[in-house]
């Protein structure tokens, strides 16, 4: 999986090449962007390069300035649309070991150039009744099986891959917000306005591409991707990566394996089986594709409750929070 | 005998002048309200294209509060646009007589209301310049796109439907055209004579109107029904507590039937008092469209009571919350101020004669159209607030929604686009259907004309039979 990828936009062919790039050192990946003008204009002042075209095996020479960094191949709508083959992605969250630090929510915020109102990932903290304690719970996005989302939107924008993954596609998006409506977890957000200064100068020219959501339009449905643009790399998504406790794990239900920020594999079955796996809100018959690990043998103090800022009306004052499932 | 013919033409006569003397005049008033109408639109408009460059984030709306105002009021219009179906296609698959004067404008309302309640999603939508999406990849899955097909239909039946019994009253102004004069002369004989369809008043087409209007009547009622029922399913299909029920079909559709007649009455009362018609809309018609109204209000209220005290009987977690925040907290002046304001007074003031009197009926009218407006806005808003997860850190404007100016303009464009369009078609065409209240008229002159036949006949017996002993009696009437 791990591949240094530069993709050749030639006005001339009108084809598009994926080329395998030895030349730079690795890690160092890059991507034809808006390279049509670059060859049209002819301007080559850069070092030449050898590349291997890995869809016909044959070297090509480039030009370095043709060439940009990316994160990745780039998809195709159809292949964003199919998902990777053979997988099943999968989430655990160890509610024992979620301290409730939001470095996961930062990770992926960073990431993903989101702005603050809106978290991909939020860590919320819950007491489900009077008696029980609290615990934390980040939240991303359940990739339910049975999607809700999915079922009502009228254009098929959003859509479930066979490697599981609930993905938008924000250039057919016609922002009705059904599926905002129809998702039980609050887990979609809308573009109510056009992306900040910030994004828009560092992703703005990026080409689209479901699979990485950005650069993300105003007028449409935005969600936690599961980050298939660093699966396709071989990398964990930034949630999991970016938390410090290896409370969120990620692998393939196929091969039955999930990983942690540290390395760690594990067996996803025993996983659930040994610390007590349950999804949130079984009961609605959604499916998700996130699990979580009771707070049993909790690494981390209680959460205080009392700072917390929830802003649920009609509530009684007293335990006005969480006994909500 | 000679007396009664010569007045029913004069009758006659006389209905079509007052039917046709509105659309001769737009007097110094009509501009002024034309021009006002315009100029609420205009600015509707310019917040619209505010709108548009700027995001939905104009709005009050925000990530909690997905669908606000104008997904409160699509409901609402497309409620109001039952309104013909009700009066015109019920009460004329019944044979009521006295639909005969409310059809057209209660046709007229249900396609303004149409049009307009069918844009609010579009307005509503984050590109509505994809619209065609829903062609290119439209997915027969999405309640969605149930709405688009048929609301989609309904509008093209109700057009129709309100078409259909025009053209004889096309004809007719046609023909009268030519003998006042009157602004927009060439335009309008350009326009009669085209929307007449060349017709004449032969027996063959009154014979084809008449079969086409009975398909249209019989065909009209299931597909509105179909309409504010698959209204309802954007809301029932979801897992959200409040939106999750079974009963949001018929909730809505007698809803929709409920808010649309008391807003026939309301027409009625205002044709009736600037275009003078109180000879043909008389307090009858009030009293027996108010006791439809007063009807539909029990049912309604009967549907109320099992929209919410069955859930609040059970109390389920996160239903709970909903209702407690309707029942007593922030949702709770409004809501009670509805179900006894909307619902239990209207139906104790029209349970009396008294009430259904045209003031007292048109005041309460006018309160459940409000009202049946703010309901649907506390159907869809206070669910959105009511999520599975608790709604935590985050600011209020993102967690609480009142709709902002930006949205209050464009609905008040909306509602001033209804006023203009029903402003200009009255300017344009009679507001009645004038051949039908001839039929009614002529049916009357005949039923009472059949009555004198049978009085003078039962007179002329009863001279027969006083000669003739009493015992024979019943034979001899038998006989005759």
């Amino acid at each position: 999986m791990k591949e240094d990828n530069i993709e050749d936009e030639s006005k001339e062919a009108g084809r598009r090449n994926f080329l395998k790039f030895g030349a730079l050192a690795a890690g160092l990946a890059v991507v034809g962007g808006g390279l049509q003008k670059a060859f049209s204009e002819e301007k080559e002042t850069g070092e030449k390069v050898k590349v291997l075209n890995t869809s016909d095996g044959k070297v090509y020479e480039a030009n370095t300035t043709n060439l940009r960094e990316c994160n990745g191949p780039r998809i195709s709508n159809e292949e964003a649309r199919k998902g990777i083959p053979n997988k099943k992605f999968v989430m655990v969250i160890d509610e024992a070991k979620c301290d409730g630090c939001k470095k996961c929510t930062d990770a992926c915020q960073e990431a993903h150039f989101i702005p603050p109102e809106r978290e991909w990932i939020k860590v919320f903290k819950m007491k489900d009744s009077e008696t029980t304690a609290p615990y934390f719970m980040p939240k991303p996005c359940f990739h339910c099986d049975s999607p809700l989302c999915v079922k009502v939107c009228p254009v098929g924008a959003t859509f479930k891959r066979q490697d599981g993954i609930v993905l938008i596609d924000n250039e057919r998006c016609i922002g009705c917000r059904s599926c905002m409506a129809a998702c039980p977890y609050s887990t979609r957000f809308f573009n109510w306005s056009a992306p900040g200064p910030e994004e828009v100068a560092a992703v703005g020219n990026m080409p689209y591409s479901p699979e990485r959501g950005l650069p993300r339009r105003m007028g449409t449905v935005e969600k936690c991707d599961f980050c298939p643009d660093m699966i396709r790399q071989g990398k964990m998504p930034h949630c999991v990566s970016g938390c410090p406790m290896d409370a969120i794990y990620f692998g393939d239900q196929n091969e039955d394996a999930v990983t942690n920020a540290s390395g760690v594999t594990v067996k996803l079955s025993q996983l659930l089986e040994d610390n007590g796996g349950y999804r949130f809100l079984e009961e609605l018959g959604t499916e998700p594709r996130v699990y979580y690990l009771s707070a049993k043998n909790r690494k981390y103090p209680i959460p205080d409750m009392k700072d917390i800022n929830n802003v649920r009306k009609g509530t009684k004052p007293k335990n006005m929070d969480m006994e909500n499932m | 005998m000679s007396t009664e013919k010569y007045n029913i033409k004069q009758e006659i006569e006389t209905l079509r002048e007052d039917c046709l003397r509105p659309t001769r005049t737009f007097n110094r008033t009509t501009q002024m309200w034309v021009g006002f109408l315009l100029m609420v639109m205009g600015w509707g408009l310019y917040c619209y294209i505010h709108q548009l460059g700027h995001g939905l984030g104009v709005t009050a709306m925000r990530d909690y509060v997905s669908w606000g105002l104008y997904i409160s009021t699509f409901v609402f219009f497309i409620g109001i646009s039952h309104s013909g179906t009700l009066v015109s296609a019920i009460l004329r698959i019944t044979k009521q007589e006295w639909r005969r004067p409310i059809t057209r404008s209660a046709e007229l309302l249900t396609f303004v209301s149409l049009l307009f309640g069918g844009i609010q999603p579009i307005i509503d939508l984050g590109h509505p310049e994809r619209i065609g999406n829903l062609v290119l990849f439209g997915r027969v899955q999405s309640p969605l796109m149930w709405d688009v097909i048929s609301i989609l239909t309904y509008f093209t039946g109700s057009t129709v439907f309100l078409f259909l019994p025009m053209i004889p009253d096309m004809a007719l102004c046609r023909d009268r055209l030519t003998v006042v004069d009157t602004r927009f002369k060439r335009f309008k004989k350009w326009l009669y004579t085209k929307m007449a369809l060349g017709w004449q008043g032969t027996k063959s087409q009154w014979h084809r109107l008449e079969k086409t209007m009975t398909i249209m009547t019989i065909v009209i009622i299931p597909v509105a029904v179909s309409v504010h029922t698959v209204v309802s399913y954007i809301f029932a299909m979801t897992l959200r507590p409040g939106w999750n029920s079974t009963v949001f079909g018929i909730y809505f559709v007698v809803g929709a039937l409920y808010s649309g007649s008391a807003g026939v009455i309301l027409g009625m009362a205002a044709f009736r008092k600037f275009y003078h018609l109180e000879k043909y809309l008389t307090p009858r018609h009030f009293d027996l469209i108010g006791r439809i109204v007063l009807a539909l209000t029990l049912f309604y209220a009967y549907l109320n009571m099992n929209e919410y005290w069955i859930p609040a009987y059970k109390m389920a977690t996160a239903e709970g919350h909903l209702l407690r925040d309707l029942f007593y907290g922030d949702y709770s002046k409004v809501f009670w101020t509805l179900q006894f304001g909307t619902v239990l007074l209207p139906i104790i003031v029209m349970s009396f004669p008294k009430g259904r009197k045209i003031t007292p009926l048109v005041i309460i009218c006018i309160i459940i159209v409000i009202g049946a407006w703010i309901k649907r806005y506390l159907i869809v808003v206070p669910t959105m607030l009511h999520p599975f997860l608790p709604i935590q850190d985050v600011t209020t404007q993102w967690s609480d929604y009142f709709p902002n100016y930006v949205e209050f303009s464009v609905e008040a464009a909306c509602v001033a686009g209804i006023f203009l369009v029903i402003t200009i078609f009255s300017k344009l065409f009679p507001m009645m259907a004038v051949w039908e209240v001839e039929e009614g008229i002529q049916i009357n002159h005949d039923n009472a004309t059949a009555i004198e036949l049978r009085k003078e006949r039962e007179a002329e017996d009863a001279k027969t039979i006083e000669g003739l002993p009493i015992s024979g009696d019943q034979s001899i009437k038998q006989q005759v």
